[in-house]
């Protein structure tokens, strides 16, 4: 047996070999300087009770969720829950196996069939997770001769993407449609080319302009793949996202989305019409190399889909919480991450990680929960405090949200 | 002045509004240990270089390059 190691006497190893851990040195020391303040830990919240899609216990307290990507909150409709538990009881907890092995259920095609309808396209595919979809997709369509290019404030799925493939990675600034067709001309017209988009950034809740980048692709000859994880369900007259809203969905190549937003569950899928889609099941590894989703999981994902598709009801009341936060912030003398609201996430802007953490903790102290991102995830070093929106916000709340962020605002000197 | 002399004049006049530190610069100077650049600043001033040269620095290539003159070498090879 070994004996534990002492804080003050460190493992040596063979050879002085270092400590794999030494790299993580600087950020440990970040987190126990922030924690030193008597900060609580911003990322390590517990949700001890969920009471519905706008209301969980923290800390023991009764506090409203703005923080989540609940955005049609279908987390507790009972017709899904309902669908989750027939399938349960009827297939098992569990696949035990990969989507081309024994992991396919009848749910599975089921929910592909879901997709095809939502987004009337012909081919569907349901990988275990967005970022494996992204992972997959990327990686898998693009070879060594072949061009990716994309945004610089894409997702992480999306740049790790790019790093599991081998094609050569071209990056342009964030939403600027003359960096991209610039670099679009660049590159070898007799080349393979990716773009690689996304409907809604989600950090700081911006839409991308796909009318003219789409175009720009188009012409440049490029296949163009839009990521709409944080616009299903609500943006476009389908719910189909921001593609769908400019009105070029018609020649986007493939859309990537997710089920852990909107959707109100856990999945990842592609749709396309590409006439060899299918092909990509053989040869997608974050497909083959995983175990499928549970058959309760993919009943819950179908059914919220289908009942996505009719909730233009729900889209309306979601835009105007997303409006009348965005203008009550304001009012107030925030700083917010788009002049004007562009979806259902807003993003208040943090002078610093020190302010940011301490008015994430008055907000949460006064029962409301948002998202704290920090770099690396967020643009231009940013510290920001992100509310996402639900559906399911009763007007009353967003009036609580707003006393929350005036009362703790004040409280923190941030306005 | 030779092609490349050229080329390092204008990528050292390029690097000058990133320069925050006033780094004297040579052939040797490394971005990230000299220059103490993070990546969203090498972010834009590859963008910067791209432009002023009117080619494409890939992200493969980026991951080869530590210093100016193996970006000076890079940028003389994309131009041909
Ligand atoms: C733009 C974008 N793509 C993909 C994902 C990954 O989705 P998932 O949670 O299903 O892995 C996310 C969510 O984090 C995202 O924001």
């Amino acid at each position: 047996m070994t004996e534990a190691p002492m804080p003050d006497k460190p493992v040596v190893r063979a050879g002085g070999s270092p400590d794999l851990f030494a790299k993580f040195d600087p950020l440990i020391k970040q987190r126990e300087d922030l924690l030193a303040t008597g900060q609580q830990d911003p990322f390590s919240l517990v949700m001890e009770k969920v009471e519905s899609p706008t209301v969980a216990i923290c800390n023991g307290n009764r506090t409203i969720l703005l923080g989540t990507y609940n955005y049609m909150g279908m987390t507790f409709d009972p017709d899904v829950i309902a669908a989750g538990k027939k399938a349960l009881d009827e297939f098992g907890s569990g696949t035990t196996g990969s989507r081309v092995l024994n992991g396919t259920y009848q749910g599975h095609k089921a929910c592909e069939e879901a997709l095809k309808d939502f987004y009337a396209m012909d081919h569907a595919m349901v990988f275990s997770t967005g970022y494996q979809a992204n992972l997959g997709i990327i990686s898998v369509l693009a070879g060594k001769d072949d061009y990716v290019v994309i945004d610089t404030d894409s997702h992480a799925s999306i740049y790790d993407g790019c790093a599991m493939g081998n094609a050569q990675i071209v990056a342009f600034r964030h939403n600027d449609v003359a960096a991209l067709e610039k670099r679009l001309k660049r590159l070898p017209a007799d080349a393979g080319k990716l773009v690689v988009l996304e409907g809604v950034y989600s950090m700081l809740g911006d839409v991308a302009p796909l009318k003219e980048m789409v175009r720009i692709c188009k012409d440049a000859g490029a296949m163009v793949l839009v990521d709409e994880a944080h616009s299903m369900g609500f943006i476009g007259e389908n719910g189909r996202g921001v593609a769908e809203d400019q009105g070029v969905i018609d020649d986007v190549d493939f859309i990537i989305g997710t089920f852990s937003k909107s959707v109100g569950t856990v999945g990842g899928f592609c749709v396309s019409n590409h006439p060899k889609f299918e092909i990509l099941r053989l040869v997608c590894r974050p497909y083959v190399f995983t175990a499928s989703l549970p058959p309760s999981v993919v009943a819950t994902a179908e059914t919220s889909i289908r009942k996505l598709m009719h909730g233009s009801n729900k889209r309306a009341h979601l835009w105007e919480n997303s409006k009348r936060l965005h203008g009550g912030l304001k009012d107030l003398g925030f700083t917010l991450g788009t002049e004007t609201p562009q979806s259902a996430i807003i993003a208040v802007i943090m002078p610093d990680l020190e302010q940011g953490a301490a008015m994430w903790q008055a907000l949460l102290e006064n029962g409301l929960y948002v998202n704290l991102a920090r770099p690396p995830a967020t643009p231009a070093n940013m510290t920001l405090l992100r509310c996402s929106l639900c559906a399911e916000h009763t007007a009353q709340q967003v009036s609580e949200i707003l006393g929350i962020f005036e009362k703790s605002g004040k409280a923190v000197g941030i306005i | 002045m030779t092609s490349r002399a050229e080329t390092f004049a204008t990528v050292k006049a390029q690097i000058e509004p990133f320069n925050a530190k006033g780094v004297d610069l040579t052939e040797a100077t490394s971005f990230v240990g000299d220059l103490e650049w993070d990546s969203l600043t090498i972010m834009d001033f590859v963008a910067e270089i791209e432009d002023a040269f009117d080619v494409v620095i890939t992200m493969n290539m980026q991951a080869e390059i530590e210093t100016v003159g193996q970006l000076v070498d890079a940028v003389e090879k994309l131009k041909d």
